[in-house]
C-alpha cells in the first residue's frame, strides 16, 4: 500500500493546522466504511491482511489529526522538524509555569473547597492553549523555529491541564 | 412444485443465497442464539420451546455430557461434575481460579504440560478426565449451534459472540477458542453492552452517551458508551460481580421466614423450596400490586402477602448499591448526566419495576425496555452476524469498537511501559523502540502485559518470549523495534527485531491461560474421529474450496479493476497463475493446491495493495477540498 502518501493525502484535505473537526470525521467515516475488515468478513486472506493495515493507517490519521497537539506535531514532523525531548524554553514562559503550578498546589491544600477556583484554573488553562494555537497557525509554515517553541508550550500546558484533571479526581477522590 | 437443489458438499453457491447467521449470547447463567428466520429477527428455543439454555455442563461418567436444563437439574446430585459460571473461568490463570474456586463445587488441577510457567486451570471430572473453561464453553456453544442449525435448516456460515466490554485479550482469546473447538466461524466478538445498543437501533444517527444497565442473576454491569458516527467507545464500566435478581429472591425468602416467627435452623431442603417460592412472588409482582403469601415448607408456614411497596422496601438496599455504581461509572467516564440521552435495560432483574424506576430517575431519562431485557443481547449479535456474513450488502451499519485496557511492556524496574492506550480505535498497529539495559546484552525478554496501573505486577501479564541473538553491543546502542498489532476482534499479536542485524522473533499472543493452537487441532482432530471421515479427502476438499474462493476473488477484481490498475504484463502473470492453479484444481494432493493458491496470492499481492488505495482514495472522491477549511 503506499505508505508515503501522509495523514492530510489520506483524508484529501488541505495540510494545515486548521481543520473542520466535524467534516475530518465524516471523512473518517466514509474511509472506514471501504476498508475496514468488516468488509471483508468473507473475503481472502489478503483482502483481511490489507484492509487491517489500511484501517489501522486510517485510526492512527484520525488519531493524529484530530488531537490539536499530536497535529501541529506532526505538522512540524512533515516540515522535518524534530521535536526534542528537553527543549530550552523562553524564561519568561517558565516564570508564568512556575507561577501556575504553585496556584495549583494552594488549590491542592483546599480541598474540597478549592473545587470552584480548580474550575476557573483549568478554564484559564483552555484559554492559554487556544491562544498558543493561534499563534501556531500564524507560524507555520512560516516561521519553523517559531512554531516549534509554540508546540513546546503546548505541551507544558497540556501537562498541566492533566494535572490538574488528577488533582480533581484526588480531591473527589475515587 | 420445483424440486429443492442441494448443491455438492464445497461447491461455491450461489452468491445471492442468504446465508445463515447468528448471534450467541455467551453468559454466565444463560445462553442464547439468535437469527433471522423467515426474514424475522428471533431467539431461537429448543424442541421444548425454551430460549434460554443454562450455561451448564455435567460430565457423564460413559465420557458423555449433558448440557442446558438437563445438566442444571442434574447439578445438585453430581455438583462435583457438573461446571456452572465457566464464563467466569476464562482466559484465567491459577491464582485468579483458586480464588474462584473456593465458590465453586468443583475440583481444580493444574495442567502443567509445556513450558508455560503458568499453567492452564483444568477441571477433574468423573472417570479422571480433565476439561478446560474453555472445552465447558465450546460445549454451550455446540449445543446453541445445533438448535440454529435444526431451526434453520442447514450448517451456519458465521457467528458472532458477545463478551463482555471489560474482558481483555486472554479472556477473548479463550472466547475464540472455545468457538473454534465448537467448529463455529467466528465473524467477530461484538462488546455486549455494544449488542444491546445495536438492538435498539442506537448506531444510526444517534450521537452522545448511552448507559447499559445490565442487572442479571447474579451480576450487574454498567457500562457507559460514546456514540459516534458508529464508532462505539467504552468511556467506563463498572458494576458488582455478586448482585443480581437472586438477591431479591432470597430478601422475600428472610422476609417469609421472620413473618413466620420461624426460629429453628432452616434446612437447606426448606431454603430451596423458599427460594423458588420467593423468586415466582417476585416475577408476580413485576404486574401485580399484591400477591397472597401461602408457603409450607415442612415444619414452616405461612399464609400471608406482600404488596409491591413492601417488596420494593425490602430490595431497596441493593438496588442503592446498583446505583451507587452508576453514579461511580459516570464520575469514571467523566461525563455529566445531562449528557445520557438513553438507557438500556438488559438482564431479567430489570422486570422489576423498582429497579426501573430507581434507574430512570437516576439517569432522568425513560429508559428502553420494549425488547426483552434476557435476549436483548443476542438479538443485537444477529443484527451484526447478519450484516457481517453480506446478507445486508447495501447497508450502511458499519461498529467501530475500541481496545478496552491498554496494552504495554514491562520494563525495568517491574514497570509496564503502556503501547497502545485503552480506547484506542481497532485495528490498530504500533511500533515501538526498546533498547538493552547492559553491555553485551544478547537477548532480550519480552513480557506483554494489560491493564492501567504502573506496576507489572498489577497488570494482566498476556505472553512472554524471547529474542535471542543481539549482537554484542554496549548498552543501549541495540535498537529492538517491537510491534504490536491488534485487529478487529481486540487481538493482539507482537513481533520484535533487532534493527540491526533484522533478528525476528513473532508470537501470536496466546496467553499462557489460553489453549495452544496444537492443542486445539488435537481435539478437533479427536472430535471427527467419530464423523469417520478420511483426513485427508477432508483437507483437499477444504484446499479446493480455498483456492477456488482466493481464483474467483481474483477473477471478479480483474474484471472490475484489471485494465485501469495493472500494466498489460503484470495482468499477464496473473493470469498465467490462475491457469496453473486451475490445473492442479483436480489434484489428489492438497498440497500441490495450497501452493498454486499461495503463489496466486503473492502474485496478486500489488494488485490487491493498489485496489485498496484506489477504494479508499475514491471513497472521499464526491467531497471537495474547501469542505474541510474551516
Amino acid at each position: 500500500m503506499d505508505l508515503k502518501q501522509n495523514y492530510f493525502e489520506l483524508f484529501q484535505s488541505e495540510p494545515g493546522f486548521d481543520l473542520d473537526l466535524s467534516e475530518l470525521a465524516n471523512r473518517y467515516r466514509e474511509l472506514q466504511k471501504t476498508a475496514h475488515p468488516d468488509r471483508f468478513v468473507t473475503g481472502t486472506d489478503q483482502e483481511k491482511r490489507f484492509s487491517a493495515q489500511m484501517t489501522s493507517r486510517i485510526n492512527e490519521g484520525y488519531d493524529t489529526l484530530k488531537h490539536p497537539l499530536k497535529r501541529a506535531v506532526y505538522l512540524l514532523d512533515q516540515a522535518d522538524v524534530e521535536i526534542e525531548h528537553n527543549p530550552t524554553l523562553d524564561p519568561m514562559f517558565l516564570m508564568e509555569q512556575i507561577e501556575l503550578r504553585e496556584e495549583m498546589e494552594d488549590i491542592g491544600e483546599a480541598g474540597e473547597d478549592g473545587l470552584p477556583r480548580l474550575d476557573e484554573f483549568r478554564s484559564k488553562g483552555k484559554a492559554v492553549l487556544a491562544s498558543l494555537e493561534a499563534e501556531f497557525v500564524k507560524a507555520y509554515p512560516a516561521s519553523l523555529p517559531e512554531a516549534e517553541q509554540t508546540v513546546y508550550k503546548m505541551q507544558f500546558i497540556h501537562k498541566l491541564l492533566s494535572e490538574a484533571k488528577q488533582l480533581e479526581e484526588r480531591i473527589l477522590d475515587y | 412444485m420445483a424440486l429443492l437443489q442441494i448443491t455438492e458438499p464445497g461447491q461455491a453457491v450461489d452468491p445471492h443465497e442468504k446465508k445463515r447467521a447468528a448471534g450467541i449470547d455467551l453468559g454466565t447463567t444463560n445462553s442464547l442464539i439468535a437469527s433471522y428466520r423467515g426474514g424475522e429477527l428471533v431467539t431461537l428455543p429448543d424442541h421444548d420451546g425454551e430460549h434460554l439454555l443454562p450455561s451448564v455442563v455435567r460430565y457423564l461418567a460413559d465420557g458423555g455430557e449433558e448440557v442446558g436444563k438437563l445438566a442444571l437439574a442434574n447439578a445438585r446430585k453430581d455438583s462435583a461434575n457438573t461446571v456452572s459460571s465457566a464464563k467466569r473461568l476464562m482466559g484465567r490463570g491459577v491464582e485468579d481460579v483458586r480464588r474462584l474456586g473456593e465458590q465453586l463445587p468443583n475440583t481444580f488441577v493444574v495442567d502443567s504440560k509445556g513450558d508455560d510457567e503458568a499453567g492452564m486451570p483444568l477441571i477433574e471430572v468423573v472417570g479422571g478426565r480433565q476439561v478446560s473453561p474453555v472445552e465447558v464453553s465450546a460445549s454451550i456453544l455446540k449445543a446453541l449451534a445445533q438448535r440454529a442449525e435444526e431451526s434453520l435448516a442447514g450448517q451456519l456460515d458465521g457467528v458472532v459472540i458477545t463478551v463482555p466490554a471489560y474482558f481483555d485479550d486472554a479472556q477473548r482469546q479463550a472466547t475464540k477458542d472455545a468457538a473454534r473447538l465448537a467448529n463455529l466461524n467466528v465473524l467477530r466478538l461484538l462488546n455486549e453492552p455494544t449488542a444491546a445498543a445495536v438492538a435498539y437501533g442506537l448506531d444510526s444517527g444517534a450521537e452522545g452517551v448511552v448507559a447499559i444497565f445490565d442487572l442479571g442473576g447474579g451480576t450487574f454491569d454498567i457500562s457507559l458508551l460514546r456514540l459516534n458516527q458508529g464508532v462505539f467507545e467504552v468511556l467506563a464500566t463498572g458494576g458488582d460481580s455478586a448482585l443480581g435478581g437472586d438477591d431479591f429472591d432470597q430478601a422475600i425468602a428472610e422476609w417469609i421466614i421472620t413473618q413466620a416467627g420461624y426460629t429453628d435452623k432452616i434446612s437447606v431442603q426448606q431454603f430451596r423450596g423458599l427460594m423458588t417460592e420467593a423468586r415466582a412472588i417476585k416475577e408476580q409482582l413485576s404486574t401485580a400490586e399484591s400477591v397472597t403469601v401461602d408457603i409450607h415448607e415442612e415444619s414452616l408456614s405461612f399464609t400471608g402477602a406482600l404488596s409491591r411497596a413492601d417488596f420494593d422496601a425490602l430490595i431497596e438496599p441493593m438496588i442503592a448499591k446498583a446505583i451507587k455504581a452508576c453514579r461511580r461509572a459516570v464520575r469514571d467516564a467523566d461525563v455529566e448526566l445531562t449528557e445520557i440521552f438513553s438507557v438500556v435495560l438488559v438482564g431479567g432483574s430489570t422486570r422489576v419495576p423498582a429497579v426501573v424506576n430507581a434507574v430512570g430517575k437516576y439517569f432522568e431519562c425513560e429508559p428502553l425496555n420494549s425488547i426483552d431485557p434476557d435476549r436483548v443481547v443476542a438479538l443485537g449479535a444477529a443484527i451484526q452476524a447478519n450484516v457481517l456474513v453480506g446478507n445486508k450488502s447495501d447497508d450502511d451499519m458499519l461498529l467501530l469498537d475500541v481496545l478496552p485496557l491498554s496494552l504495554g511492556l514491562e520494563t525495568i524496574g517491574g514497570l509496564a511501559e503502556k503501547v497502545i492506550h485503552r480506547n484506542t480505535a481497532i485495528p490498530v498497529s504500533k511500533a515501538q523502540e526498546f533498547t538493552t539495559y547492559k553491555d553485551g546484552q544478547s537477548a532480550m525478554l519480552i513480557h506483554v502485559v494489560q491493564g492501567e496501573r504502573e506496576l507489572v505486577s498489577d497488570c494482566r501479564s498476556l505472553a512472554r518470549f524471547e529474542l535471542r541473538g543481539i549482537p554484542p553491543m554496549v548498552a543501549g546502542a541495540a535498537k529492538i523495534g517491537v510491534l504490536f498489532q491488534v485487529d478487529a476482534d481486540g487481538l493482539l499479536s507482537v513481533s520484535a527485531t533487532e534493527l540491526s542485524t533484522g533478528i525476528q522473533a513473532q508470537v501470536e499472543v496466546k496467553p499462557s491461560y489460553g489453549l495452544s493452537e496444537v492443542e486445539i487441532t488435537t481435539m478437533l482432530k479427536a472430535s471427527f474421529e467419530h464423523a469417520a471421515q478420511d483426513v485427508e479427502t477432508r483437507s483437499i476438499t477444504e484446499a479446493r474450496v480455498d483456492a477456488v474462493r482466493v481464483r474467483d476473488a481474483v477473477k471478479n477484481a480483474l474484471v472490475v479493476d484489471g485494465k485501469r490498475l495493472l500494466t498489460k504484463e503484470e495482468l499477464k502473470v496473473i493470469e498465467a497463475k490462475i491457469t496453473a492453479l486451475d490445473a492442479v484444481l483436480d489434484s489428489k494432493k492438497s498440497r500441490e493446491i495450497i501452493e498454486h493458491m499461495e503463489a496466486l496470492a503473492k502474485a496478486t499481492d500489488e494488485f490487491a495493495s493498489r485496489r485498496m488505495d484506489d477504494s479508499v482514495r475514491s471513497a472521499l472522491s464526491g467531497r471537495s477540498l474547501d469542505e474541510m477549511e474551516s
